[in-house]
């Protein structure tokens, strides 16, 4: 390499210097003769003149997926460095959560993670029986695994979507978008709304599954797995499709841990850690799956992991419908459950529980709780805090996209700006959870 | 998951597996019956408070969690320490954030909870910021990463500046945001500012065409530049507004 500009290329790949903190270097300094241009791995030639470009991707973007802006320094076709920014969205869930009760903020919970929303609303009811210290009831246990299982679908689905379209295949994304169809039709049969579904409360859900509902969830798992079969024929050993993600933004066991990546992106880098699996709840240890992970950690590790999650996810709801037990679904506890309808109208003492409950809400005692679960992002955590009254002092969401979001630059420097929209697919993010 | 696309020539990666510490342990299970105070705690808490007898407040176990209660000065070192000793190995850092209680009298806490993967173990770490006290608390971004944005975020809403953090500006909030920090108990729900504030604030902002002084200087964009602007944003001006 006889261009004067090269640099050590691990030294601006990782974006560190030798202390570990981040390269800030401008151009001016370039000029005035020191080494400091990059030499990625995967430039083809050093730009003739040298000069770097300045691109804004986003925030109104369609390959953002939402509003998220990424200012990239390009030199040629390749990302130098990435910059990005966020909270176009944020709107302040979790200040407004301090001012709600506990069954109260489970509609913001739907609003957050969107394609994850009834995944959401078990999270947050879990969080919140812990700090209640609320044992639900085994029908409402497999219920709610049911649940998150369909939401991971749904999420999944909208990931290999909307990727797929990003890369430049189209019909997949038109199979994945009718199957997701169909759990929404199997969720608003449930609960009666596709997207925000609020189906949890604390205690227990909003409603028990209608008749004949478990007919239809039977019939969509029989079909299902053909679906996927389908896209994994027409995408896995596509030579396209290979070629547009095979070696992109690849993340080592190492980094992605110390990164606190979550999720398919931490599974597919070689870190088998599912929340499932590691500090189970819903009794998801009784549950007989596996938690696939990939190798290299790049676009294509992360794809095949998620259609492997996709039919774990179906075995593990095949295994639900077998065990699902009846029973009430609600706990019998008039502190923090609503008496049924017909009792608050006809007995005093219900119709006495069901103003306090609607008026004061349910009172936690003094603690605090952090309860996270394997949301389709990754490892999706509620931090609550309460002190005796009917609202939290702090209700924290962790979110996945976010913390995965934030290795962004360390993916996609060095590569191509069209990979970094296959890298940024990749992550599978939801603006609203990352702004809230 | 063998692909039969791995290039020849690469090694094969190292798989982590969680719990891989310690094999002879039970296998996870999901917590029933979790007492409000007490229980198991952590053993990591009690390795805390002999390594560091003079850094550790108290321990509590509350629903089941070991939170670790420790002088605020300590944090990057007690952090560092179980990331790296081999009996504890908190290799992943799940959440930063903080908690202002509703009472003025109780201490502001900055919260970190971590994992132990090898060990399937996990703890909660607090320091407490007294009433009055400087808002300020360690940065544990040179062990974690994956701290960066998640103190950022600390930053932007309670105001509190993380010591050591290489890029500590707001990040949920435009950098230009006046009205302070908004989940501070003492910030209003609806803003400090009233509506009409808000509205012509937000109509004035361009925040698309907005790149920071950094940005700004890593391309040619900067040269391209009036001399005027130029020298105005060399004095410390952010660009938009």
């Amino acid at each position: 390499m006889d261009n004067t500009r090269t640099i050590d290329v691990a030294l601006s790949t990782s974006g560190l210097d030798a202390e570990g903190r981040p390269v800030r270097v401008p151009l001016a300094v370039d000029r005035a003769g020191h080494p400091v241009a990059v030499t990625p791995p995967q430039a083809l030639e050093p730009d003739l003149q040298g000069e770097h470009m300045l691109i804004n991707l986003g925030p109104q973007h369609p390959a953002t997926h939402g509003v998220l802006r990424l200012v990239l320094e390009l030199d040629g076709e390749t990302v130098v460095r990435c910059i990005p920014h966020i909270g176009y969205l944020h709107c302040g869930f979790e200040k407004i959560g301090e001012y709600r009760q506990y069954n109260q903020i489970i509609p913001w919970t739907d609003r957050e993670d969107y394609l994850n929303s009834i995944g959401n609303n078990v999270a947050f009811a879990l969080g919140a029986e812990r700090l209640f210290g609320i044992d639900i009831t085994p029908r409402c246990t497999v219920l709610r695994v049911i649940a998150a299982e369909l939401s991971r679908i749904i999420s999944h689905l909208v990931w290999l979507g909307t990727t797929c379209i990003d890369i430049g295949a189209f019909t997949p994304f038109l199979w994945a978008f009718q199957e997701r169809e169909n759990v929404y039709r199997l969720l608003e049969n449930w609960v009666g709304a596709r997207l925000t579904t609020s189906a949890t409360r604390v205690g227990g859900m909003a409603a028990d599954i209608p008749d004949g509902w478990m007919d239809q969830l039977r019939g969509f798992l029989s079909e299902f797995p053909r679906t996927i079969d389908e896209i994994d024929r027409m995408l896995t050993r596509n030579a396209i499709w290979v070629g547009r993600t095979v070696g992109l933004g690849a993340m080592s066991a190492e980094d992605a841990e110390n990164y606190g990546l979550s999720g398919p992106m931490l599974r597919a880098s070689g870190v088998a850690y599912d929340v499932r699996k590691d500090f189970p709840y819903l009794d998801y240890e009784t549950y007989d799956f596996e938690v696939p992970v990939g190798t290299r950690g790049d676009v294509y590790d992360r794809f095949l992991v998620r259609m492997e999650e996709l039919r774990q996810s179906i075995r593990i709801l095949e295994q639900a419908v077998v065990r699902l037990p009846d029973g009430p679904v609600n706990i019998d506890d008039p502190r923090v459950i609503l008496p049924p309808k017909t009792k608050a109208m006809n007995e005093m003492e219900s119709m006495i529980h069901h103003f306090k409950q609607v008026m004061e809400g349910p009172r936690p005692p003094i603690g605090e709780s952090y309860v996270a679960v394997e949301s389709p992002k990754g490892e999706k955590g509620y931090y609550m805090v309460s002190d005796g009254t009917a609202k939290p002092v702090r209700w924290r969401i962790r979110p996945p996209s976010f913390v995965n979001l934030s290795a962004i630059p360390k993916l996609v420097e060095g590569h191509l700006l069209s990979d970094v929209i296959a890298i940024n697919a990749s992550i599978d993010i939801v603006m609203g959870e990352i702004d809230r | 998951m063998s692909t039969g696309l791995e290039p020849a020539s690469e090694t094969p990666a190292r798989i982590v597996y969680p719990g891989s510490a310690d094999p002879g342990a039970p296998r996870p299970a999901t917590p029933t019956g979790v007492p409000h105070h007490g229980g198991p705690e952590n053993p990591s808490a009690a390795a805390l408070r002999a390594r560091f007898p003079d850094a550790v407040r108290r321990v509590q176990v509350v629903w089941g969690e070991t939170t670790v209660v420790v002088v605020g000065e300590r944090v990057l070192e007690i952090v560092r320490w179980l990331h790296d000793e081999p009996l504890h190995l908190y290799t992943y850092l799940s959440d930063v954030t903080a908690v202002e209680f509703r009472d003025p009298e109780e201490p502001l806490a900055v919260v970190w909870h971590l994992r132990s993967l090898a060990y399937r173990r996990f703890l909660r770490l607090k320091a407490e910021i007294p009433p009055g006290g400087p808002l300020e608390a360690d940065s544990v971004w040179s062990v974690f990463k994956g701290a960066d944005w998640l103190e950022r975020e600390c930053y932007d809403m309670f105001g509190i500046r993380f010591r050591g953090h290489p890029d500590l500006r707001r990040i949920l909030m435009w950098e230009q945001y006046l009205e302070g920090f908004p989940l501070r108990k003492d910030f209003p729900l609806r803003g400090r500012f009233s509506r009409a504030e808000q509205l012509r604030q937000a109509l004035a902002a361009n925040p698309e065409a907005r790149y920071s002084m950094e940005e700004l200087s890593i391309a040619d964009a900067f040269e391209d530049l009036p001399p005027s602007m130029r020298a105005r944003l060399q004095g410390g001006e952010q660009t938009g507004e």
